[in-house]
Parts: C-alpha cells; sequence; structure tokens
C-alpha cells in the first residue's frame, strides 16, 4: 500500500509540475490542483497508514486501548482540502475573468505588467 | 438543461437534501459529518435546483443573497468561540450544557460553532457558483 | 496577565470584518467603522507589547488542548513587534484608503477584506504550531487575491495571475515541508518540534525539508531566483493595496524565516552559508532591477526585494548583533516601504503617471510634502540619522565581526545602488524643471479630487513619517527591544519551555 501510495504521490506531482510548465492557463490551474492533491496524499501517507483501526473511543469505554490511527493528518488534510478548494475556485474565477479581459489563454502573451 | 424530470424530481430533493445536510450537521459532533460537509450538501440542494429550474427561480426561492449568510455564520462562530472566555477560560474552549437535549445530544459552543460554519460554507459556495454562471 | 489577550489582535479584525460585512451595501460606513477597528488594534499591540518586551512570554493553548497536541499561541517580544507595526500600517493605510478607494472598489469589500488580510498577519506572527501558520498563510494570501484584483483591470488581472500562481505553488511546497517534518517528527507545535529535531537521527531529511522551507518562504518572501512575481504584480493594484503588500505581506515570509530557522534548522552550517549566499544576491540583484526600471513603482517593487536581502542575510550571520539588526531593518522597512507606496499613490493623483520621464518638479509645486517625501526616501537609503541607518551599522558591525566580507560588500553594493536610485529619483521627480507633458483633462479631474482628500492622505503619510522619524532618532527603546529579541532567538530554551510547561 504504502509504495503503491508513493508512486502515485510522485505521479501527482510530476503531474503537476509537467501541466504548470505548460503555457495555458487552463492547465496550469489543473497543475496547481494536481499538485495540491498530491501535497494531501503526502500528509496521508506520512501520518503512518493504519488499516481498520478508527481513533474513535467505543461507547462501552472512557478511553482507547487498542492501537488506533493518527488523526492529525486527517484534520490536516480536511483543512487543506477546504483551502485549496477555496483557492482553487478563486483561480478559475480569475482566470475566466482574465481570459475575458486579455482574449487569450497563453501565459506568453499576458506581458503587460513586464515593461519596465 | 431543464428536463420536466428534474424539475419535478429538484421540487422533493431539495427539503429532502436539506434536512439531511442538517442531520449530517448535528451528528458531527461525534461521528463523521460537521459543519463544512453539511453545508456544501445543503448548497448543492440549491445548485440542483439552480440546475433544474435556472438561476432566477433559486435566487426567488433564498429570497436573501447567499453572500449574506458568511458575516452571520462567521459571526455565530465567533461568538462561540468568544463565550468561553467570558468565564474565563482560553478562547474557543468547548462548554457543555449538562443535561442532554433529545435527537440533538448535548449542546455546547462547538454545535454553535459547526452551525457558524455550516451557514459560512453555504454563502461562500453558492456565492461562488452564482458568480461563475452569472457571467456567462 | 490574562492569556486570552494575546489573540485579541486576531480576533478584533475578524470581529471588524463581520461587522464590516454586516455594511455591506453602505460603503460610507465602512470607510468610518474601519478606522475605529485600525484604531483599537493599536492601542492593543502597544499593550501587548508592553506586556512582553520585557522577555515575558505568554501563551495561550486555544481550547484548552495542551500544548504539543492543541493549538497553540505564542506571543514573544518579537511577535508582538510584528504585530504592532502590523496595526501601524494598517491604521495609516486605513487612513488613506478611507479618502482614496474609489466607491466600486468599496462595494466588492475593500475594507472587510483589509480587516481579513490583517487577521491573517496577526494569525501568523502568533501562531505557534506550524500548521497553524500554514492556514494563517492561506487566511493572508486568500485575501491579497481578491485585493489585487479587486477592479479588474487588464494589467491588475494579468500581475494577478502571476501572483497567485506562485502563491499557489508556495503554498503546496510549504505543506509538503510540513508533511515531510510532521512524518519524520510526529509533531506540529513548534517547542515540540524544536526539541525533536535536536534527537533525531535523520539530519539528510531534516535538511530536505529544511530546502522545501527556504522555496516556500523564499517564494512567500521574493528571495533571489523566486521574486520575479513581484515586480510583475505589485505595482497593478491601488496604492493602497500595494501599501499594504509592499510593506507587511513579504515581510510574513521573512518573519516566518526568523521563527521556523532560529528553531529548527539553523544549527546546520549549510544552511548558514544558503541563507547569506542568497541574501547576498537578493540585495544586489533586487538593486539592479531597480535601476533600470522607469516606473515609480516598480522601482520601489525592487527595493523591497533588495533590502530584504539584508534581513535573510543577518538571519543568516545568527549572531545576536546580526539577529537585532535584521529585526530593527525590518521593523525600519515595514513603515518605510509602506509609506513609500502611499507616497507613490500621492504623486500618482498630483501628476497622473507613475512613469519617470512624465514626472517633474513636484519641489516647486508641493515644498512641505517633498520634504517628507525625502525624509522617507533618504530613510531608506539609511542616512543618518533617518531610520534606515542603525540596522544598517548592526549589520555591518556583524558581517565585519564574523569575517563575512561577501556580505559587507554586498550591504555596502546595495546601500550604494538604492543611494542612486533614490537620487535619480529625487532630481527627476522633484527638482527637474520641465513643462508636464500628461494630458491635461486627466490631471483636472486629478486635482478635482484632491482636496476632498487630502487631509486623509497627509495624516497618513505624516503619521507613517513621525514613526519613521522616531525610530530614526529615538532609536534606543527600539534597539533594546531588537537586541531582547535576538537573545530570545538564539536561546530558544525559554520559548520551549513556556510553551510546553
Amino acid at each position: 500500500m504504502e509504495v503503491l501510495l508513493a508512486i502515485v504521490i510522485g505521479t501527482l506531482y510530476a503531474a503537476g509540475i509537467f501541466m504548470i510548465l505548460r503555457r495555458s492557463l487552463v492547465r496550469l490551474i489543473i497543475g496547481l490542483i494536481l499538485l495540491g492533491n498530491g501535497a494531501n496524499l503526502l500528509i496521508f501517507l506520512l501520518g503512518r497508514i493504519a488499516k481498520g483501526k478508527p481513533p474513535l473511543i467505543p461507547e462501552d469505554a472512557n478511553f482507547m486501548t487498542a492501537a488506533y490511527a493518527d488523526p492529525i493528518p486527517q484534520a490536516l488534510i480536511l483543512t487543506a482540502i477546504v483551502i485549496s478548494f477555496g483557492l482553487q475556485a478563486f483561480a478559475i474565477v480569475l482566470v475566466k475573468r482574465a481570459y475575458r479581459v486579455v482574449k487569450t489563454d497563453d501565459i506568453d502573451q499576458m506581458n503587460a505588467t513586464d515593461d519596465v | 438543461m431543464r428536463t420536466l424530470i428534474l424539475q419535478t424530481a429538484s421540487k422533493y430533493l431539495l427539503p429532502l437534501l436539506l434536512l439531511f445536510s442538517i442531520f449530517i450537521l448535528l451528528r458531527g459532533h461525534y461521528l463523521p459529518g460537521g459543519g463544512f460537509v453539511g453545508g456544501l450538501i445543503a448548497s448543492i440542494a440549491f445548485i440542483l435546483h439552480a440546475f433544474a429550474n435556472g438561476l432566477p427561480q433559486t435566487r426567488n426561492l433564498m429570497r436573501i443573497h447567499p453572500g449574506f449568510l458568511m458575516p452571520v455564520g462567521l459571526g455565530l462562530s465567533f461568538l462561540s468561540g468568544l463565550f468561553p472566555m467570558f468565564l474565563n477560560r482560553p478562547f474557543m474552549t468547548g462548554i457543555w450544557f449538562a443535561e442532554k437535549v433529545a435527537v440533538i445530544g448535548s449542546i455546547g459552543t462547538a454545535l454553535f460553532f459547526d452551525i457558524g460554519v455550516y451557514l459560512v460554507v453555504i454563502g461562500a459556495s453558492l456565492t461562488i457558483i452564482f458568480t461563475i454562471s452569472e457571467s456567462n | 496577565m490574562n492569556p486570552n489577550l494575546i489573540i485579541s489582535p486576531i480576533l478584533l479584525p475578524l470581529l471588524g470584518a463581520i461587522v464590516l460585512m454586516g455594511f455591506w451595501a453602505n460603503p460610507k460606513i465602512q470607510r468610518r467603522l474601519s478606522l475605529v477597528f485600525h484604531g483599537i488594534a493599536v492601542l492593543l499591540a502597544a499593550f501587548l507589547l508592553a506586556a512582553v518586551s520585557d522577555g515575558t512570554i505568554i501563551v495561550m493553548q486555544a481550547g484548552s488542548w495542551g500544548a504539543p497536541f492543541g493549538i497553540t499561541y505564542v506571543a514573544d517580544a518579537l511577535s508582538a513587534l510584528m504585530v504592532l507595526l502590523t496595526a501601524i500600517a494598517g491604521l495609516a493605510v486605513g487612513i488613506f484608503s478611507s479618502a482614496s478607494i474609489k466607491s466600486a472598489r468599496a462595494a466588492f469589500g475593500f475594507f472587510p477584506l483589509i480587516q481579513f488580510l490583517l487577521m491573517g498577519l496577526n494569525g501568523s506572527f502568533l501562531a505557534g504550531d506550524l500548521f497553524n501558520l500554514y492556514v494563517w498563510f492561506e487566511v493572508i494570501i486568500i485575501s491579497s487575491f481578491v485585493l489585487i484584483t479587486l477592479g479588474g483591470e487588464k494589467a491588475q488581472l494579468e500581475g494577478a495571475i502571476k501572483y497567485v500562481t506562485m502563491n499557489l505553488l508556495a503554498s503546496v511546497i510549504f505543506l509538503t515541508g510540513i508533511a515531510i517534518l510532521y512524518g519524520i517528527l510526529g509533531s506540529l507545535n513548534l517547542a515540540d518540534l524544536a526539541i525533536r529535531v535536536q534527537e533525531t537521527p535523520d539530519k539528510g531529511l531534516i535538511s530536505a525539508a529544511a530546502i522545501l522551507f527556504l522555496v516556500a518562504f523564499g517564494i512567500k518572501s521574493a528571495l533571489f531566483p523566486m521574486y520575479f512575481w513581484l515586480p510583475a504584480s505589485y505595482h497593478t493594484p491601488p496604492a493602497a493595496v500595494s501599501a499594504i503588500f509592499g510593506g507587511l505581506l513579504t515581510k510574513v515570509g521573512v518573519y516566518a524565516f526568523i521563527r521556523i530557522f532560529s528553531l529548527l534548522f539553523i544549527q546546520d552550517p549549510f544552511i548558514q552559508k544558503l541563507l547569506i549566499g542568497i541574501g547576498v544576491l537578493t540585495m544586489v540583484s533586487g538593486a539592479l532591477g531597480a535601476i533600470v526600471s522607469v516606473n515609480l513603482r516598480k522601482i520601489f517593487s525592487y527595493l523591497i526585494i533588495s533590502h530584504i536581502g539584508f534581513m535573510i542575510g543577518g538571519l543568516g550571520l545568527f549572531t545576536p548583533l546580526a539577529l537585532a539588526g535584521a529585526v530593527l531593518y525590518m521593523a525600519h522597512d515595514i513603515i518605510a516601504k509602506t509609506n513609500i507606496f502611499l507616497i507613490t499613490g500621492v504623486i500618482y493623483k498630483i501628476k497622473g503617471s507613475f512613469r519617470l520621464e512624465k514626472l517633474s518638479g513636484l519641489y516647486n509645486e508641493f515644498p512641505y510634502l517633498s520634504i517628507v517625501f525625502a525624509i522617507s526616501m533618504f530613510s531608506i537609503v539609511g542616512t543618518p540619522p533617518l531610520s534606515g541607518f542603525w540596522p544598517k551599522v548592526w549589520l555591518l558591525q556583524a558581517s565585519w565581526q564574523a569575517g563575512d566580507y561577501w556580505m559587507l560588500g554586498g550591504i555596502i553594493l546595495a546601500s550604494f545602488l538604492t543611494l542612486w536610485i533614490v537620487v535619480k529619483i529625487w532630481s527627476v521627480v522633484f527638482w527637474r524643471k520641465k513643462p508636464d507633458v500628461i494630458n491635461t483633462r486627466v490631471r483636472n479631474e486629478l486635482a478635482a479630487a484632491l482636496p476632498k482628500n487630502r487631509n486623509a492622505v497627509l495624516i497618513a503619510v505624516g503619521m507613517l513619517t513621525a514613526v519613521s522619524l522616531f525610530i530614526g532618532f529615538g532609536v534606543q527603546p527600539l534597539a533594546d527591544l531588537c537586541l531582547t529579541i535576538a537573545d530570545q532567538l538564539i536561546d530558544t530554551e525559554g520559548y520551549i519551555q513556556t510553551v510546553l510547561q
């Protein structure tokens, strides 16, 4: 499982970086989304994977007795997902607005801010 | 995408989904669920309605602008975090009422915080979606 | 003292944002109300700084969850100083924007967004764990994204795309660093991490995480090879927005550098050398960029980059004097850079252009105003006895003592280049006599708009100039504070003990 996840994470990072190096704005956004998902999976993997041991206290006990999965990575991932949801929604709206105004989605054409 | 089937279905799905979202919101403290997921489900209910009946209808149905839910929700969460400070405890300490309420269970500041999150999520996601689809 | 006080600088802007959002349809009330919140923020921050200036550290465990497990907020002298500087810069920008922001922008929530931005800034200065720092960083960038695009002009949108892309990338890299650090050490609390990082055998992985943090914060604070987004975006939004960006946003990156690296990574001599090298390259290349620019705001954007190098180089030296110099430089730079961008806004209001070839003769028309401008321009060069002078002396002395002649040469070269640029601006924009070449219609509109707003604009600029003069002439109390901060940064035992007690 760990090896499989490591390969998936590596692929996500590689694909994300490949996509943000493209000149099209839409691919740029897709690249950032892929990178974000890769980072979330990385947190998940590095929090150690424990199968079928939820960090929930049974109803008839007062505290955990057996070993359990680390709940922090899931809290981190949830937070990171919420944040990236907002940021990506904003980025998509921005790209759409920019496409309307600049009338191109080629980043090389967006050089109005580059003059000295 | 205005089809009769979806239009009819959305009439029944909207209240059902809203009810389900409140259920998810309330069970969130001890079981999977919570304000964020509940808020997303509630906003999906409205988005489905907008798909079926068009955006103006959904706006009429909601009466208030969804963006208005953001300050309300933020205010609620803020106050629920502030409340323990009046009892001289650190910010956001969970304060619980002793006796349980039927159906909902224990009531505490965490519940009000979650309701605030629920409202903010509905407000923010609907504002985003409405803005994107209106500029077409 | 009640530990809840230390998060009041976070809660106050949140309350402000909520209240201002409640007046969404009425920008006029928002303009006035936001000033009240900015004013209270300065008082609270001053109170907080007074409580920690003797070296005490105040800790608050949010939700009563104990230290390595819950969310911790820590106020030491460095955090409190940054909070106070943020509040002062926020007040100035608030006053300036209450007069200068157009109603169209105000209607899209300009004032609540400024409050959210200040909340994010204060949150990052007070956060005591790594993930919380990440969350506050995201609060900052989401509000800055909206602020930079508000208005939706072509240049703004193009600048925003570069800004948004680089910041999202920095966030992902930051998150990757956090993931690796959590994977190795199993904690997120900074004090807890500082202990565990000493004990771990995996030094190689720690260095890898350090490089990830270096890249993430390097993008945020615009360090040498990663600063190209800054001059492509900071000159596009309105003056009030670029003032708060130029003054504060890059400094959050520098603050994160100082906080995280002094606690976790600085013992590695490779990291120290790397920071000094990057610092020197940043100061020289930023100054060179400023020389070739002809747009006032671009020149100052490059100067921001150049002066970030001083602070990072000071952190790399990691002696008490160098750290005190870096922190004092940061204090001076926040005030001076915010002021310089506001001043550029005033020049634009008067002349209707940012380009050097179109500006001239300001000294003849507005002699007193020009003196105020001169004070802040020459304080960024470091002319004695203005505020930029003292930290530079310390940094020079520290690099001399450490025998780091690259750093010494870099500081001198970058200071000379800054002097050249400032003299060029002064002689062209203020002294040159030349008939104006701007279109008179624009000029008349601007002249008509000015008198109504003049007072607020002048109060904002005058207040920051006064603070800058105070730092220059009355440097002793601040210098003592900076030495206290440097001691706290080098001897982290007190920080760790107080948090984990």
